[in-house]
């Protein structure tokens, strides 16, 4: 205790109640490290050592001969076919249940508070939205792949469920924080529910809805390479058998494209959606 | 304002971004045939059917239970970690000044991104090698992939806190500890803290699915009870799932409006 035995200049007057908090977070902490097993000295286990010593040592140089890079050139194809398929097809389930959902395209509600029916499809369809999503990519990848078996089919499903999930809801999120003014007078004018979306809400929420849907494109790639340790093919896949073998000269050069992957979507999504701004 | 330029331009990007949806479709080997035969939906709804009722005998019920307090306590303990983690490679990461100081920042902010680039699962693939099958692999893969997570949010924050506390400080001749604790963290902490939860809350979903490398909780139960075909018990397990996240998804909602309230 440093601080308090100085002179008062020094003397913090916090002191005692910042001991207090980090004691108490450290009794909290200990059930926490038990039942995680937490235990960094499995780390410094001889035998553990010299297994991750010799894998890692193999990390340099990356594989580089041309079979392999083909390989890994058409699994990285993959990778990004089944995000961006898996992307499509979300973005079809989406945009029905959007619509579905959003209460800004309701007829009922342009005159007086919405009427019950309508009001309960819509919540209806937001709980199964909110089903689709909390279910994570790879328990439905899990599941599809006992349904499909391995392969490419699974991963795309898993991605267009949950991200058709979080797309419908985002997209109806967005849809409903536009100005209601311009689609309320096109629908109290008697326009039909369409041409109010078009010229009403559209125009307004366009950039907004695309934006988002590049972002979640860059997500569905990272989400994709992550597929294939059940079987869904791509990266992934190619990383997993590669790590079960100890072949760290593959891991490492899956690792850096794997990255190289990552940093090329970013750029791609920042840009577009500049352009699309 | 050039209409027609920039109308080409949308148009050669709707085009592209067709071209790779078809050229997506077109290169994988999908087997629509497995979903849309008639016999095949019948198949399917009786593959979704076998998972119900799910398997609810106590000792079952008593596993699944230490499961998900494996989960939570992963998950927890992943965020401490990369929380601290995050603070010690902010403070480099956020440095400025002579040559020194920008390679501290540049070298602090190229392992972050590595750091973060690299999703928790690859992690614990990794991990397995050197940290065994279990929670421990899965808590320090969580713990590295946030760590390069909260380090960049965390080092932006503390350079975008206000310059005026710090420098009243330095004037009087505190060193930089006493500066950093006494001036920048006050300002800054709610902040981190704000970041710290958010994170939490998606390290639970990733923790819940870490498991199915081997890496410990409900994932790896899950992974387990779904090679067997117990359908039952891969149910519990999966309700299981679906409650932990809502649990924490409401506790982490409540407790940022009380922090911001």
């Amino acid at each position: 205790m440093p601080l308090t035995a100085a002179s008062p200049a020094l003397r913090d007057p916090a002191w005692s109640r910042r001991v207090a908090l980090l004691l108490a977070a450290a009794v909290l902490a200990w059930p926490l490290l038990v039942w995680t097993e937490f235990n960094p000295a499995t780390l410094a286990d001889a035998r553990s050592l010299r297994a991750t010593w010799r894998f890692v040592a193999d990390f340099v140089p990356p594989r580089h001969d041309l079979p392999f890079l083909a390989e890994l050139l058409r699994e990285t194809w993959r990778t990004v076919a089944i995000a961006t398929a898996g992307l499509a097809l979300a973005w079809l389930v989406a945009v029905p249940f959007a619509l579905l959902s959003t209460s800004r395209l309701s007829l009922s509600a342009v005159a007086a508070p919405m009427a019950w029916l309508p009001a309960l499809v819509r919540q209806g369809v937001r709980w199964l939205l909110v089903l689709l999503r909390s279910i994570p990519e790879l328990v439905w990848a899990l599941v599809f792949v006992r349904v499909v078996g391995l392969g490419p089919t699974a991963g795309v499903l898993a991605i267009a469920i949950t991200y058709g999930g979080m797309l419908g809801k985002v997209y109806a999120d967005i849809l409903e924080s536009s100005d209601p003014a311009p689609t309320q007078a096109l629908l109290r004018n008697g326009s039909g529910r369409l041409q109010a979306l078009l010229f009403g809400a559209l125009p307004e929420c366009a950039n907004e809805l695309v934006s988002y849907t590049v972002y979640r494109w860059e997500c569905a790639i990272r989400s994709s390479v992550v597929l294939g340790f059940v079987g869904a093919g791509g990266l992934g896949q190619l990383l997993d058998s590669a790590a079960k073998m100890f072949a760290g000269s593959e891991v490492s050069a899956i690792l850096l494209v794997f990255v190289g992957l990552v940093w090329l979507s970013d750029r791609a999504s920042a840009l577009l959606r500049k352009v699309m701004a | 304002m050039s209409g027609a330029p920039s109308r080409h331009r949308g148009l050669g990007i709707v085009l592209a971004v067709l071209a790779l949806v078809v050229a997506s479709f077109a290169t994988l080997d999908l087997r629509w045939d497995a979903f849309l035969a008639p016999g095949e939906l019948a198949k399917i709804a009786s593959f979704i059917a076998s998972f119900f009722p799910p398997q609810a005998d106590p000792a079952f019920l008593r596993r699944t239970l230490a499961a998900t307090g494996e989960t939570l306590a992963m998950s927890l303990l992943g965020t401490v970690l990369a929380a601290v983690g995050g603070m010690c490679l902010s403070l480099p990461a956020s440095a400025s000044g002579g040559p020194a100081a920008r390679a501290l920042h540049g070298t602090a902010r190229l392992l972050l991104n590595a750091l973060r680039s690299i999703p928790e699962l690859v992690w614990a693939v990794l991990l397995l090698i050197a940290a065994g099958l279990g929670p421990f692999s899965g808590t320090l893969a969580l713990a590295l992939h946030t760590t390069g997570v909260l380090g960049r949010l965390f080092a932006e924050s503390i350079e975008n806190a206000a310059p005026g506390p710090a420098l009243a400080l330095r004037v009087r001749g505190s060193g930089r500890l006493r500066v950093f604790l006494w001036a920048t963290l006050p300002q800054v902490l709610p902040q981190l803290l704000s970041y710290s939860l958010y994170r939490w809350e998606n390290n639970i979903r990733a923790a819940a699915v870490l498991g199915v490398v081997g890496a410990g909780g409900l994932g790896q139960m899950l992974y387990y009870h779904l090679g067997l075909f117990q359908m039952h018990e891969a149910c519990t397990v999966l309700l299981a799932m679906i409650g932990l996240v809502a649990l924490v998804d409401a506790a982490s909602y409540g407790a940022r409006r009380a922090l911001n309230s």
